[in-house]
C-alpha cells in the first residue's frame, strides 16, 4: 500500500511542478503516488480542497489567505508549505490601446506606460466609458499586481478604471469582443490572445515586482498535519521537478507533457515559449515583425529558492487585501495570514538534501537592487534584485506603516 | 421562490429543471449562455442559483455576488446556512449553490436534495450512454478484425470468429481486445 495524494489544479503553465513530479516519476521515487484533478474555476479547486475531494491544490496565493480569513467562504485555515512559482503573468492590451501607451517590439518601462495610460484612462472616464481590465480572480496576485501598478501610476482602480473577473480561457474572447481593454493573466493565455491578433503584451508582472509570489501549494491545516509525511515527500519531488523544469535540455519534452489533453490541453509551442521566458509581444503583420522577446525574469519555478514560503510574502498579500477591500487592518487577521505560509514544513522536508535553505523565514521585500548572498541554513543562496518598480520597500516588521504609505 | 439554473449543458439543465418542477411555488430559469450571464442573473434576481462545478464562470459569478450592489439582497455560498453533509453531497454530485440571505433552511434543503438527485441521475445517464458508445465502437472493431482475417486467411466468417474467441480465452482477454490488436497490427503492416 503506497502513499497517495490527490492534487487539484487549473490548466495553467505554473501547475507544472506537481504534474512533472508525477510524470517523471519523482513522486514515485519518494514512494508517493499522485492523482491530479483538473478543474475550470478557482472556486471549484477550492471547494474540492475544503470538502475533501483533494488533499492539496495548485492555488493563487491570495486565495489561500482569503479562505483562511473566511472571505467568500466560511473560514477554514489553509497552509502553504511550498510556493509553486513566482510571477509568470503579463498584461495584454487590445492592440489600439497598446499602440497608444507602450513601445513596439520590446517590453516598455512600467512607469512610462503607466503615465501614458493615465491620460487614456482619464479621457475614457470623461467620455463615460472607463477603461476596463480583466483579472482571473479577485483573490489573485494578478489583481494585486495590476492594482499596485495602476495605483502607483496615479490611476485609482475602481474610481478611474474598472476591474472585472474573467476566467483565463475566455480572456482572448473578452479582448476581442471589447468586454475589456486589457487583461492580466498567466500563460499560455496572453500568448493565445497575441496569436489571435486580439492583444499585444505590454508588461510582464515581474516588471512590477521582480519576485512576486504567484501560485502556491495549499492544504487544509488539519490535512497537512494528517498527511505530513506525504507532503514532505511531495515537496522533495517537486524540487526535483523544478530543477528538471528549468533545464533547457528538457523544455521540449516538458512542454509536450503539459500540452496534453489531461493537463493544459493547449499548444506545446506556446507553452514552451513561457517555460523558456520568451514572449511574442505582438503577432506579425501590419508592417510589424512578430518579435519574440527574452525576459529571463518572466517566470520563476526553482532558482533562488523560489519555492520557499517566505512569511513576509504572505504578509504583503494581506496588506493588499486590506488596501483594496477596506475593512481596516486587523492584527489578529495579519497573524493568521502570516501563519498560512509554513517555512517550517519546507525546511523539515529538505533538511539534509542538497537544496539550499534560507536562514531566515521572512525578509524585507523589494530591498535588493543587485545580486546579494543571503544567510542560509544549508547550501548557498544568492538572491537577485527583488524590487518593486516604484522603489517602495515592504518591511514585514511594520505592516501598518507600509499600508499608510501605500495611498 | 426564484431558482436560476446555470449550466452550459442544455440537456443537463433540462433534466434539473424537470426535477425541480415538482417543487411548489417555484419559478425556474435556465441559463446556458456564458455571455451576459451576470446581467441576466441581475435581471432574474433569484433566491437560489444552481451551477455545475465544471462551469468556468463560477469565479465570475462569485465576484459578482461579492461586490455587486445591483442585487437587492446579498447572495452567499449556501455553505453559510447548510450542514457539512449536504454540502459534501452536492460537491460529490457536481453542483454548487448560492442562496440569498435569510431563506429558510428547510426550503434550501428541499431544493438541494432534488438538485443533487437530478445531477446524479444525469451523471448515470451519461455513464450509460458512454458505455453504449463504447460497446458500439467495440462491435465495429470486431467486424473490422473479422474482415481482415477473412481476407488474409481466406476463412469463412464463423471460423474467423471462433478463432478470435479461442485466442481471447487462451490469453485471458476480451474478444474486443484481440480484435483491437488485429486491426492495429494490420495497420502497422501497411494494411487498410
Amino acid at each position: 500500500m503506497g502513499l497517495e495524494l490527490t492534487i487539484g489544479f487549473l490548466p495553467l503553465v505554473d501547475a507544472c511542478l506537481p504534474i512533472l513530479a508525477h510524470e517523471h516519476g519523482f513522486a514515485e521515487e519518494e514512494g508517493l503516488s499522485l492523482r491530479l484533478v483538473r478543474d475550470m474555476s478557482w472556486a471549484t479547486v477550492l471547494d474540492r480542497l475544503l470538502y475533501g475531494h483533494s488533499d492539496a491544490a495548485h492555488m493563487i496565493a491570495p486565495l489561500a489567505i482569503a479562505a483562511t480569513l473566511g472571505r467568500g467562504r466560511p473560514a477554514q485555515p489553509l497552509s502553504v508549505p511550498f510556493v509553486l512559482g513566482l510571477n509568470g503573468n503579463a498584461v495584454t492590451m487590445r492592440p489600439e490601446l497598446a499602440d497608444r501607451v507602450a513601445p513596439i517590439g520590446r517590453l516598455g518601462d512600467p512607469a512610462e506606460i503607466g503615465a501614458a495610460l493615465r491620460d487614456v484612462a482619464a479621457a475614457r472616464l470623461g467620455a463615460g466609458r472607463p477603461l476596463r481590465f480583466g483579472v482571473v480572480h479577485r483573490y489573485s496576485s494578478h489583481n494585486y499586481m495590476l492594482r499596485y501598478w495602476l495605483a502607483a501610476c496615479g490611476i485609482r482602480p475602481g474610481r478611474d478604471v474598472e476591474i472585472a473577473t474573467i476566467p483565463p480561457p475566455f480572456c482572448a474572447d473578452a479582448l476581442e469582443a471589447g468586454e475589456v481593454d486589457a487583461i492580466c493573466v498567466g500563460e499560455p493565455w496572453n500568448s493565445v490572445a497575441v496569436e489571435r491578433g486580439v492583444g499585444r503584451i505590454v508588461l510582464a508582472t515581474a516588471q512590477i515586482w521582480r519576485r512576486g509570489v504567484e501560485k502556491v501549494l495549499a492544504l487544509r491545516e488539519p490535512m497537512l498535519d494528517e498527511k505530513r509525511d506525504e507532503v514532505e515527500r511531495l515537496i522533495r519531488a517537486m524540487c526535483r521537478a523544478g530543477r528538471h523544469f528549468v533545464d533547457p535540455a528538457n523544455w521540449d519534452a516538458n512542454a509536450a507533457i503539459l500540452a496534453r489533453a489531461e493537463y493544459l490541453d493547449g499548444d506545446a509551442a506556446l507553452i514552451k515559449r513561457a517555460i523558456s521566458d520568451r514572449l511574442l509581444l505582438a503577432r506579425a503583420g501590419d508592417g510589424q515583425e512578430g518579435q519574440i522577446v527574452h525576459y529571463p525574469d518572466f517566470m520563476f519555478q526553482y532558482r533562488e529558492a523560489a519555492n520557499f514560503p517566505w512569511v513576509s510574502q504572505a504578509e504583503w498579500l494581506y496588506t493588499q487585501m486590506v488596501r483594496w477591500e477596506g475593512g481596516g487592518f486587523d492584527s489578529a487577521d495579519a497573524a493568521k495570514a502570516a501563519r498560512v505560509f509554513r517555512p517550517d514544513v519546507y525546511r523539515a522536508a529538505l533538511i539534509g538534501t542538497d537544496e539550499p535553505l534560507p536562514g531566515a523565514s521572512s525578509k524585507v521585500e523589494g530591498s535588493l537592487r543587485q545580486k546579494t548572498a543571503v544567510g542560509s541554513q544549508q547550501g548557498r543562496i544568492i538572491l537577485e534584485g527583488n524590487s518593486f518598480f516604484d522603489g517602495m520597500v515592504f518591511d514585514p516588521a511594520d505592516l501598518q506603516g507600509y499600508l499608510a504609505k501605500c495611498d | 421562490m426564484r431558482i436560476a439554473i446555470v449550466d452550459e449543458s442544455a440537456s443537463r439543465a433540462a433534466v434539473i429543471r424537470d426535477g425541480l418542477a415538482a417543487l411548489e411555488n417555484c419559478e425556474i430559469f435556465v441559463l446556458t449562455e456564458r455571455h451576459g450571464l451576470v446581467a441576466e442573473i441581475g435581471r432574474i434576481d433569484p433566491d437560489v442559483v444552481l451551477m455545475d462545478l465544471g462551469n468556468p464562470s463560477r469565479d465570475v459569478l462569485e465576484e459578482y455576488f461579492a461586490v455587486s450592489r445591483a442585487l437587492a439582497r446579498p447572495i452567499a455560498m449556501f455553505v453559510d446556512q447548510s450542514d457539512g453533509e449536504s454540502i459534501a453531497a452536492s460537491i460529490d454530485a457536481g453542483v454548487s449553490a448560492y442562496v440569498v440571505d435569510g431563506l429558510a433552511a428547510h426550503r434550501v434543503h428541499s431544493v438541494m436534495d432534488l438538485a443533487v438527485r437530478r445531477f446524479n441521475a444525469f451523471a448515470r445517464l451519461q455513464a450509460d450512454l458512454a458505455a453504449a458508445h463504447g460497446r458500439l465502437a467495440e462491435r465495429e472493431t470486431i467486424d473490422k478484425a473479422k474482415r481482415i482475417l477473412m481476407r488474409t486467411r481466406g476463412l469463412p466468417e464463423p471460423e474467423v470468429y471462433a478463432e478470435m474467441r479461442r485466442t481471447a480465452m487462451s490469453q485471458g482477454k476480451r474478444i474486443a481486445d484481440i480484435a483491437d490488436a488485429i486491426v492495429t497490427a494490420h495497420q502497422l503492416m501497411g494494411g487498410k
